[in-house]
């Protein structure tokens, strides 16, 4: 009852934007799809609910054939897109109703499922979409998306360009839902958010590049991170890029990240050569490996 | 039919809310019929003539007396020569000169037979055209009178055998502009905002992104195209009647046939629009493209539709074009109801174009448009 993708192939006139993707989201699954912009999110999303045609491969979606079945799917699908797309000029609880009779059901028949996300953005109901916080936007699409009990939920990049706090919110919604036996597929560009899913695909430039828990995926990090800092953060890059062990150099909020290829690596040496490039303060310290480091050493 | 009437409803919401297209819809239309109506006719007025008279004769007098007695006509200035007369046409100081010869009314009275020369400025070949009729009336008028005279004096056995015409206009007694106008300017105003705004319509979904998330629903296209379409078909429908109201308080324009009739018809005309608009934004990603497409098609179309120029004087292959042309339909169906009375069966051959029409091109129109992408 989840989400079956075999061998699917999709491109655009010289562009191919999916190669020959394969996985599977088991029912109730929070399942996170990672990647840079332009990696072919969207393109999937879209396959996966019957808006475009792949050029090959099968993909069915609680059980029902994207392109045989693509009639049924619907009914059974939510499916919030990247792009805020309510009516703007219809007020909260004129597009929520829009929604629900389009579905043919009513507010009332569902309203246990999205009453938690509901009574937040209630007391707006009589304001128009447009004039609404981006958090507040994103909360009102998922009441849309949600209005028919869909089997499955379909969210693309749902937290991009909305704040810090309306973001961690927005994946407790997220953890809740699941509990109420909703498949969940969503992509995000943010690593730091793929730490909440069950399991993850991280997707770049049309292929999957790896699929596990993120905690798998942290674990198989093949090298020991180091977070480098001195008094000239650019200087620090510079110097690490030029020396001749360097494995891996990336800025990671106020440190560097460091990686290097010797087994016997000794943070002294490394130390040394940072004071002969002028550079005072310096700190290294070992660190745990994140997802966004996995990527880019998987992505490398 | 639940959802195509909540879709209605939204859709009537989202007119009535954006501010900025009101007045568009309903105003501005409304403006025009009232301005187009007043300023496009036919008739010239104080066209501006000059005179060569080298025969200075009791005749030539009385000819020029005649132009200065007519109100289409201002007379501005006598020119001693053909070169200054030609000159000043060229700056554009007149539009006719005429010109008397020396012994015009010699020859008028010895060979019955006189000649006059007329320069017209034809810069605009319309105006020149309806300035030479009212120069050969006056002309002719003059004539007669003058012939009598002569032939009084001369020989009284013989009576000038003459054949009077005098013209009765059927439908439009008085030749009045406006009441021919006006049936065909509330056919334009009416199809240019239907048009434009169901073009402009579903392609604005696809602009702000909502169609995709109503293709990602179990709505079936029949219910989403006639909930998005109906209001316009309804707002033609208010447009027509406020025009007609207009059409007989401002413009005294008859309405002899019958109403119902009419707005029979309409409704099926709008259809023809409707779909033609449907069509255009399957057609097209934005609004602007959805614009300029529709604009293109509403001057063709209301240029070749009869509504200015008349049909008749279209070299052939442009008339057999325009019995594609569905405003040509309506602006004749107007202003046989409105001027003529035509019942049903007057009607029937334009009726059946139109509703053929009307089913090709909504047939079109659902058959291209897709929920996928």
């Amino acid at each position: 009852m989840g989400i079956h993708i075999e061998n699917i192939s999709k491109s655009y006139k010289d562009v191919n934007a999916l190669k020959n993707i394969s996985f599977d989201v088991k029912p109730n699954e929070l399942f996170g799809l990672i990647g840079p912009d332009g990696a072919g999110k969207t393109t999937l999303f879209r396959i996966l609910t019957t808006l475009l045609i792949a050029n090959e491969g099968k993909a069915s979606v609680a059980g029902m054939d994207v392109l045989l079945d693509y009639k049924e799917i619907r009914k059974h699908v939510g499916y919030m897109p990247g792009r805020f797309s309510l009516y703007q000029d219809l007020t909260v609880e004129e597009n929520l109703k829009f929604f629900a009779t389009i579905f043919g059901t009513t507010i009332e028949e569902n309203y246990d499922l999205i009453k938690e996300i509901y009574v937040q953005i209630e007391p707006f109901k009589d304001r128009r979409a447009g004039k609404l916080s981006g958090g507040m936007k994103q909360k009102l699409a998922l009441c849309c998306a949600l209005i028919h009990k869909p089997k499955v939920l379909f969210l693309d990049e749902p937290t991009t360009g909305v704040d810090p706090v309306s973001r961690k919110e927005f994946w407790e919604m997220l953890k809740r839902l699941q509990e109420k036996n909703i498949t969940i597929l969503v992509s995000t560009p943010y690593m730091d958010e793929a730490a909440l899913c069950d399991r993850i695909a991280l997707i770049q430039d049309g292929k999957i590049l790896q699929i596990d828990t993120p905690e798998a995926i942290v674990n198989q990090y093949p090298k020991t991170i180091y977070n480098v800092s001195a008094n000239n953060m650019y200087q620090v890059i510079k110097s690490l890029k030029a020396y001749s062990h360097q494995h891996s150099v990336y800025p990671f909020g106020e440190f560097v990240h460091y990686t290097d290829t010797r087994e016997d690596f000794n943070t002294l040496d490394l130390n040394h050569y940072l004071e002969a490039q002028n550079l005072t303060n310096i700190t290294i310290e070992k660190t745990q490996a994140t997802i966004e480091d996995s990527f880019m050493e998987l992505a490398k | 039919m639940k959802t195509i009437g909540y879709i209605i409803q939204k859709e009537f919401k989202q007119i009535f809310r954006n501010k900025g297209m009101l007045p568009i819809i309903f105003v501005l239309p409304l403006l025009q019929l009232i301005i187009l109506s007043n300023a496009a006719t036919f008739e010239i007025k104080n066209i501006k003539f000059a005179y060569i008279d080298q025969d200075r004769s009791a005749t030539s007098r009385g000819l020029i007396e005649k132009f200065e007695a007519s109100t289409y006509f201002n007379v501005l200035d006598t020119y001693p020569s053909q070169a200054l007369a030609s000159s000043a046409m060229l700056k554009g100081e007149v539009d006719v000169v005429l010109e008397i010869p020396l012994h015009f009314e010699r020859n008028l009275q010895k060979d019955k037979k006189g000649n006059l020369g007329i320069i017209i400025n034809a810069i605009d070949g319309a105006a020149a055209g309806v300035t030479n009729v009212y120069v050969s009336q006056i002309i002719q008028n003059y004539n007669k009178s003058i012939l009598m005279d002569v032939k009084e004096l001369s020989d009284q056995q013989i009576k000038p055998v003459t054949i009077e015409t005098i013209p009765l206009f059927w439908y439009n007694k008085t030749l009045n502009y406006k009441t021919y106008m006006v049936p065909g300017i509330l056919v334009l105003l009416v199809t240019m905002i239907t048009l434009f705004l169901s073009g402009m319509n579903i392609v604005r979904e696809k602009e702000i992104g909502t169609l995709e998330q109503i293709n990602v629903t179990p709505i079936k296209k029949s219910q989403f195209i006639i909930g998005k379409l109906f209001p316009f078909w309804i707002i033609g429908m208010a447009l027509l009647t406020i025009g007609l109201i207009i059409a007989s308080l401002i413009f005294n324009v008859p309405m002899i046939g019958s109403l119902l009739l009419m707005y029979f018809y309409t409704s099926i005309y709008i259809l023809v629009i409707l779909g033609i608009g449907l069509f255009i934004s399957n057609f097209t990603d934005t609004q602007q493209q959805a614009m300029f497409i529709a604009w293109f098609f509403t001057v063709i179309f209301i240029l070749m539709s009869g509504l200015f120029t008349p049909i008749e004087s279209m070299p052939r292959w442009a008339q057999i074009l325009t019995e594609f042309n569905p405003i040509k339909y309506f602006v004749e169906v107007m202003r046989m109801i409105m001027l003529k009375g035509s019942g049903f069966m007057d009607i029937l051959p334009q009726l059946i174009k139109t509703i053929i029409y009307a089913a090709i091109m909504n047939v079109l129109a659902v058959w291209s448009y897709k929920k996928t992408t």
